[in-house]
Formats: C-alpha cells, structure tokens, sequence
C-alpha cells in the first residue's frame, strides 16, 4: 500500500461505493443525475455532499425514477458534458430502453453499478444478473475485484469513454455490500493528477447536413439532430458501426488501461483479462468481480501443495477479449467457469456462454464446466472454491464430466 | 389460575402474520399507527378478509403486504397501482387496497397514480409519507419540503414538494383525504370510508421518521415529530387542497374530497353488457 504523503497518493479507508464516488468526483464530472437504490445509494450520498460543499462544480440532481435519471445524463452528454450515474439491480433494468439509446446516440455516460440480484423474490445483495441482462445493450462493461479497482476504473471509464474514437457508454460493476459496503484501503492520487489523466472531453467531428464537419454535440452554433428516425435506409449501417467502435474499444482500454498504470503504479492485468498463478496452470477457473480475491487465496492453497491451479479474472467483459482469453488459456486442461447469474432455459450461465464458445474456434480444448454460485448474496466461500478445483482434478484424471452446468453452494 | 389461562391473545392477532413479527421498522415510526389503523377498520367493517388484497411497492412501508393476514403483493418500486389495477379488473369483487410511500407512489410511480384516480379505478391508496426515501437511508424525493437535510440536500432541499391531497383531487380521485400519525381514530375513521367508497380513494398519512429524517431536521425524536403534527395540525373538512400544502408551522388536515362518479371498473362492464345486447 502507498504510504500517505502531502501531496503524493495516499491511502485512504474507503467503501467501494465511496471509492466511486471519490473517483468520479476527481473526474470534474458536470452533471450527475440519479435515483437511489440499494447498495449504490453512498455514491450519490457523498458526492451530493462533494457538490454542497462547493468541492466539485457539478449539477446534480436525483431525479423520480432511474428511467429519468439516464435520459437526464443522455441528454446532458448530448450537450458536449461529462456525465456519470449510478445505479443498481432494478434500477439498472428500469434503464433498459435507455441504455440502448445512450449506446445508439454514442452517448459518453459513465456509470458504476453496484451489481445486485434482480426481482422477485425480492433480494438486495450481490449478483451478477442485473449488469448481465445488459451486456448486448452497447455497453462497454468493467467488472472490479475490490474497491481499489473501482476507484481506479471509473477514472479509466472517463478516458475510454469519451475516446473520439469511440463515444461508447461505460458501466463499471461493483459487487453489491461484498464492495459497495465494506471498507478498504484505497490509495487514491491527487485531483491534479486525476484531472490531468483524464483532461477535458473531447468531442469527435461529424460532418453535418451542409456536409461541414461540426462537434458531434447539440450546439445552437452548429445545428445538428442526434438520434432522429433511421429506418431501412441507415439504421443497420449505424448498429454495424457500434459493433466496430466495440471492437476499437479493446485497443483503447488497454492503452487507458497502460497509461494509467504510469501515473498510479497499479494493473490489472492488461486490462482486458487478469490471470493469477496462470502461467504454467493445469486447472482453472474464470470469474468476474470479487470472487477472485477468494480464488486467489484457494489458489496459493493448492499451489503450496504442488497442484497446479490458477485463475483467469475477466476484467473487461464488453468488448470481449476474445484473443486475450484464448493466449491465457494455452496450457490450461481443465476450466470451471463461475457465473453470478443464471440464464434460464439457456445452457449454463452468460459466462460460461462466452468462454466456450471462444474455445470452439480456439486451438485449445481443454475441458469446460459451469457453476452457477452467490445468486441473491449467497456466500461463496473457500471451501466452495476448494470443492470446484478438487471437481476439476477428478475431471482432468477420469476424463469425465458427470454434469457440465452445476449450481454450487445451495441449502438444498 | 391454570396455565392455559394466561395465553393472552392480541384482539386484532388475526390480521396479522405473527411468524413475520417482530416488523423491520424502527422505534417510533409512523408505519404501525398506520397498520394499526388499516387493521381496525377492516375490523369495524367487518370486512372478510379473504375478499381483502394488500399490494405495496419498495420502501419501509412496503413491507405492510408481508404483514397483513390476506392475500397481497410487494410489488416493485413504484407499481403497486398498476398492480392493484390488474387485480381489480381481474376480480371486481375483492377491496383492493393499495400501501405505499411518498416516494414509490409520486416519484418513480407517479405516472400511475395520476392516471388511476383519472380513470377511477376502485382501489384505496393510503399513502405513508415521511418525507423522504427512508429505506435507502434517506434521499430526497417528491415530498420533501423546502429546505429540509437529507442525506443528498446536505445545505438543505431547494426542490418544492408535491401537495399530495392537491394532485390527488385534481387526478380525480373520488375520495382524499390527510390525516397524521397522530390522528389515529380519525385515519381509521377515513380508511373506513374509504373502504366502502366506489372509485379511486387517496388517504395520506403523514407519518413520522424521526431516525432518517427527524433527527436531522430538528425533530429528535418520535415524540418531538408528534408535537410538530399536534402544534401544526389543523382540521379544516372540505376546504380547498390546492390550499393544504404542508408546511413547517402548517398541516392542513382533514377530507378535502368526496363526491360520487361512476368507477373505471363500472364503466367497462356497462360497456360490455351494451355491446353484447347489440350483437344479439
């Protein structure tokens, strides 16, 4: 941990959802908009506080649905400002229709999600499946291990965000209570240094019905419509171009991602994935979010008792980092892929979708398993992560799968 | 004496769902004077509580469905109306009562609520409002009055808040009435009147909050909160609600409405019984 310093980065304690809004404040966002909703309420809270007490020039305002708050910071991106929300499970889903919007104008919104299970029954604790049911919305989508990522990621979000090449929306997730609660050091760098990492928005030029190019942004100065009707004649062409901006994406995430590392001292892999103890591992598993740090500590476990395991964190999780998880995974035998959401009627978890499909086309074909775990908060404990390598090494001697799609931890 | 003897039994256990108790809300929350209310008046109705269905959107009163002994609903944040509004067409026989907060009801299910009491739909709405997003850990929201801390209007609220009996008269509703906490015989008294009246009803029920939102706003505790409703409150029956906005030194109380209009719900059969006679 950075020692605490004047004027150089300090350590802090913070809970990831203060993490956030630290970081969104040291981004000089213009506007914020939001409704609260349990576990992402703290953000809004302390930076409400941020901007009452004059330390941010930011307005703000919680609007009566998160419906509204989204079109609020759709609308104020639109206008050429830097806009960040937060939300949550519910209101994540109640921002369905606008997210599509958002990602279709090529809206720069950041926002953090302090990812949490979906109704009914009603549950307010982590799990995956709210940011899930988003992931095909045009979204670039961050998944954090702890609060310190979180902190960090929002201020990369900003840059990959607002990139001229891109103009993509960006969710960063958070694990409900697991780190939008719970208290950790944070090393944080001064608002020079944020501010200067993360500059002024840059807005791209488009060329406009005079076939003039003008910033792409609402400006009396400089008519332009920004997300009229489009039927046959374009729509696909627009949609393609979204894909395109995606796939740019993964380069641009990885170079904010660099860039970042310079200033702060701190990685994530490369980004894009995150491996722990992978280089010569045998049996794997692959997660997002908090979940890593208990692997990783089942991990060195096995590892002192000369097993050879591992784990693969998906880090960015939209754009899909196909090449990079398929590098990752060349001496890999045997994978369990962990999902915190459940697709279904599908055949196994969105996670799970995602890798093996990648191994289709790959030159690798290592066994593949799925468990489905913490829906609802539901603990994933060492043990649990024990009993999955401990599956893996019975798969990888008997060559045998008994069951490919398992749900792990249930009271039944 | 014999041990059995002892036993006692609460007069209005029946309503409730002892295996849910002890309740999630704090010491001196206005939420179980309001329950307590909605209880005696089923009650003094009467009422088979087999015909009585519950629904309530997200917030701390929203747990009231889980409480009452009948059938109910704890829908998500904000559509309890629309919920209530399917049962009612559905089954017109049963007294759907809708119990939700300011902030379900007028923030995220405003639009609901407007076009409800519009159409005069047959449901009661009682609404429990504290004055802010109490559950959350106390945002501001729709009610919230001027000036007021919360916990996102650290320097103070500068949104102006809904008068809600106003909106709900204008709406259309059939029936409206306030009443505090404090007013619990006559909160029961209107619940009841409510209860039997054909069309959209509103009760609101000022409701105290002293641990998210009075202690913050000079109101310490559940006992100072009370004074404020008995040193402010003032009957005024059937007096203008465009006049009732709540205010610090003032709380117009009181029924502001109560007039006679054909349901949504009488409306639609009518409708159909005409069509059938003219296809025969």
């Amino acid at each position: 941990m950075v020692l605490t310093t004047q004027k150089g980065p300090r350590a802090i304690a913070l809970n990831g959802d203060e993490a956030v809004a630290l970081a969104a404040k040291q981004c000089d966002v213009d506007v914020v908009a939001a409704y609260p909703i349990t576990p992402q309420t703290i953000i809004v809270e302390r930076f409400s506080e941020y901007v009452h007490d004059g330390e941010v020039d930011t307005e703000f305002i919680c609007t009566e649905s998160e419906h509204s708050a989204l079109t609020c910071c759709l609308a104020a991106a639109a206008v050429g400002a830097r806009t960040f929300t937060a939300t949550a499970s519910a209101g994540l889903a109640l921002m369905h229709e606008i997210l599509y919007v958002t990602s279709g104008c090529r809206a720069p919104v950041v926002m953090a999600v302090a990812n949490r299970a979906l109704s009914a029954p009603i549950n307010i604790h982590c799990d995956h499946s709210d940011s899930m049911v988003e992931r095909d919305s045009g979204w670039i989508q961050i998944y954090s291990e702890n609060s310190q990522e979180a902190y960090d990621s929002i201020i990369q979000a900003f840059r990959i965000a607002e990139h001229q090449e891109l103009s993509l929306p960006t969710m960063v997730g958070l694990d409900g209570f697991f780190l939008s609660h719970t208290l950790e050091n944070v090393s944080v760098l001064p608002d020079e240094t944020v501010r200067k990492f993360v500059g002024q928005r840059q807005i791209p030029l488009v060329k406009n019905h005079e076939g003039k190019f003008v910033p792409y942004k609402l400006d009396p100065e400089n008519p332009i419509t920004i997300g009229p009707l489009d039927l046959h004649d374009y729509y696909f062409e627009h949609k393609r171009q979204q894909e395109e901006a995606m796939r740019k994406a993964l380069g641009i995430i990885r170079k904010v991602h660099d860039e970042y590392a310079e200033v702060s001292g701190r990685r994530y892999g490369n980004g894009l994935v995150d491996s722990y103890r992978l280089e010569d591992a045998e049996l794997v598993t692959i997660c997002l979010g908090s979940t890593a740090g208990t692997v990783k500590t089942v991990v060195d476990q096995l590892r002192a008792k000369g097993v050879k395991a591992g784990l693969l964190r998906i880090r960015t999780f939209r754009p899909l980092p196909v090449q990079e998880i398929i590098k990752a995974l060349q001496h890999v035998k045997a994978i369990a892929v962990m999902d915190r959401s459940c697709s279904f009627g599908g055949s196994g978890g969105p996670v799970f979708h995602e890798i093996r499909h990648v191994l289709y086309d790959s030159n690798i074909h290592p066994h593949v398993v799925n468990y489905i775990y913490g829906l609802g908060g539901r603990d994933m404990s060492q043990l649990l992560v024990q009993k999955i390598y401990r599956d893996l090494a019975r798969i990888l001697e008997t060559g045998k799968i008994d069951k490919s799609i398992k749900f792990i931890g249930l009271r039944e | 004496m014999t041990e059995k003897s002892l036993e006692l039994k609460h007069p209005y256990e029946r309503f409730l769902r002892k295996e849910r108790m002890p309740h999630i809300w704090c010491e001196g929350c206005g939420n179980g004077i309001i329950l307590n209310c909605f209880v005696r008046a089923l009650d003094e109705l009467n009422i088979d509580l087999n015909n009585v269905v519950v629904v309530s959107g997200i917030g701390c009163i929203g747990r009231i469905s889980g409480y009452t002994n009948t059938d109910s609903f704890h829908t998500t944040h904000g559509r309890p109306i629309a919920f209530a509004t399917g049962v009612k067409l559905a089954k017109p026989k049963l007294k759907v009562v809708v119990i939700s907060g300011d902030g379900d009801l007028f923030a995220i299910g405003g639009n609901h609520f407007i076009h409800a009491a519009r159409r005069n739909v047959d449901i009661t709405v009682i609404c429990a409002n504290n004055f802010i997003y109490g559950m959350t850990g106390g945002q501001y929201g729709p009610t919230t009055p001027l000036e007021a801390w919360t916990t996102t209007t650290p320097y103070g609220n500068i949104e102006h808040a809904f008068n809600l009996v106003h909106l709900a008269a204008a709406s259309g509703a059939v029936y409206v009435s306030r009443w505090t906490a404090l007013h619990v015989r006559r909160l029961k008294e209107s619940i009841k009147k409510a209860l039997q009246k054909e069309g959209f009803s509103f009760i609101e029920a000022v409701s105290q909050c002293p641990e998210i939102y009075g202690r913050y706003n000079k109101m310490k505790t559940a006992i100072s909160m009370m004074k404020w409703f008995k040193e402010a409150s003032e009957v005024r029956n059937f007096s203008d609600p465009a006049k009732a906005e709540i205010s610090p030194d003032k709380i117009i109380v009181g029924e502001f409405v109560d007039i006679e209009k054909p349901s949504y719900g009488r409306l639609l059969r009518e409708m159909k019984a005409k069509l059938k006679t003219k296809q025969k």
